[in-house]
């Protein structure tokens, strides 16, 4: 039995078996409407998230399983008091799979120690996220082609945004890729990451303004830069405008460079750059229901 | 200069950096084992300058290596049988350590689930690095003497 703690839990092979099963169930979603008959994910989620839940739900339903579950630790049995060790032996009787998200880091990994069902984790703190992951690597290769020979640029919080820490961990596992960090001085992505890079000799470079850059990207993944993240209000109005992308922007980029985002976007992408055929991000939420249909099919050894 | 006697059976740790020795008896819950332990504190050393070292009558078994290492894997262990040295044990650092180091990060599943045993396995053994098996929380092995 497996479970997914990390994205870094299944090799690159494993992964592209994972990404074509995916592609699979993308161009022929009537062939696996049923192959979930009969099972049932728990979707166990210690604090609110809608689209991580969502995702997981509609990926279960989409392959003919039913889900079950709670949405905050307030309507679980935590409130009470009980160990996720005990939560996750009493899911284990009622479902064949679980989903976990957890405010404390490692808690899915603890369940994953006493379960008797594969669980995956669904984020735990600003630990991991490894759904989030697959679902960039996936929209990548599909919309790309393949997992290697680009130029990345990642902005915005690189200091704690953990999507851009886990994204940068899978991607330096294929060959030819280059990292462009932007980002203001504050929120520069940390130094164990620039000395894991130097280490593998993969190439970056780390720069201020989105647009200088803009020309050489193949793709550029967006993050919300928070205003309680900088030290003063005047250094935050300063900067802001540097990491929101707009039209003009856009007008500097490769005609085929992809704009991907996790997503909840706040105002970092104008709602101008919805309309442009290289705005990848809402399709990206669609990959992440393919990814999830894929990791569950995976997980549960059901072969179609 | 002090003596102290030679053991017959039991083992001798040497080249403990000096005042370290109290931290080295309490990790290796040496309070616990019903044997003779005598304790030397700035003993003269070639080497270190200063040295503390420990003896303790009783079986090699009795003492947790892994700890050991993982305190300071300089340490030398010398067993001794029959009053003389047969051995001398290497040290390496262990690859997991259980219950030796708390984690401190407070998001850490482990602040809120007192149950949980705190494990750290070794992450990068050059530097000596130690994390977290549930959050990755990073712990420098040297930073327990400072």
């Amino acid at each position: 039995m497996r479970h997914l703690m990390s994205p870094l839990d299944f090799n690159t092979q494993e992964l592209d078996r994972l990404f074509d099963l995916a592609g699979d169930i993308e161009r022929n979603p009537g062939k696996y409407a049923h192959a979930c008959d009969g099972r049932i994910l728990a979707t166990c989620f210690y604090e609110p998230s809608t689209r991580t839940r969502l995702s997981f739900e509609s990926a279960m339903t989409r392959l003919g399983g039913r889900v079950i579950g709670f949405s905050d630790a307030a309507s679980s049995s935590a409130s009470k008091g009980e160990s996720v060790s005990d939560t996750i032996r009493i899911i284990s009787c009622y479902a064949d799979i679980c989903a976990m998200r957890h405010p404390k880091e490692g808690a899915p990994m603890v369940a994953a120690e006493k379960s008797g069902i594969p669980v995956i984790n669904a984020g735990d703190g600003g630990h991991q996220h490894p759904t989030q992951t697959l679902t960039d690597l996936l929209t990548i290769r599909s919309l790309k082609g393949a997992l290697s020979g680009f130029t990345i640029g990642l902005c915005g919080d690189l200091k704690f945004g953990r999507t851009v820490h886990s994204l940068i961990n899978a991607l330096v596992r294929y060959s030819d890729i280059r990292f462009v960090f932007i980002s203001p001085e504050e929120l520069r992505v940390p130094d164990y990451i620039t000395e894991m890079l130097k280490a593998k000799g993969i190439p970056y470079e780390e720069v201020i303004r989105l647009e200088n850059v803009m020309p050489q990207l193949d793709l550029l993944y967006m993050t919300r830069v928070q205003k309680e993240r900088f030290f003063n209000e005047e250094d935050y109005v300063r900067l802001k405008d540097f990491y929101i992308l707009n039209s003009d922007k856009m007008a500097l980029a490769k005609k085929d460079m992809l704009v991907l985002h996790p997503l909840p976007r706040v105002n970092e992408i104008s709602v101008e750059v919805d309309n442009d055929p290289r705005a990848a991000y809402f399709r990206q939420a669609q990959y992440g229901v393919y990814v999830r249909m894929a990791l569950i099919l995976t997980l549960l050894e059901i072969q179609v | 200069m002090l003596n102290v006697g030679k053991i017959e059976e039991g083992f001798v740790l040497d080249h403990i950096k000096a005042g370290k020795s109290l931290e080295i008896y309490d990790h290796l819950q040496l309070d616990k084992l019903d044997c003779t332990v005598a304790i030397i504190k700035n003993a003269r050393s070639n080497k270190m300058e200063k040295k503390d070292i420990l003896k303790v009558e009783c079986d090699i078994d009795m003492l947790d290596l892994d700890v050991l290492a993982f305190i300071d894997h300089n340490i030398t262990v010398n067993v001794i049988k029959n009053g003389e040295i047969v051995e001398k044990k290497e040290l390496t650092l262990p690859k997991q350590i259980k219950n030796v180091i708390k984690c401190h990060n407070p998001r850490c599943i482990t602040s809120i689930e007192q149950e949980l045993p705190h494990i750290f396995c070794l992450a990068d053994a050059k530097n000596e690095v130690y994390r977290c098996k549930y959050c990755e929380e990073k712990y420098m092995s040297s930073a327990k003497w400072t």
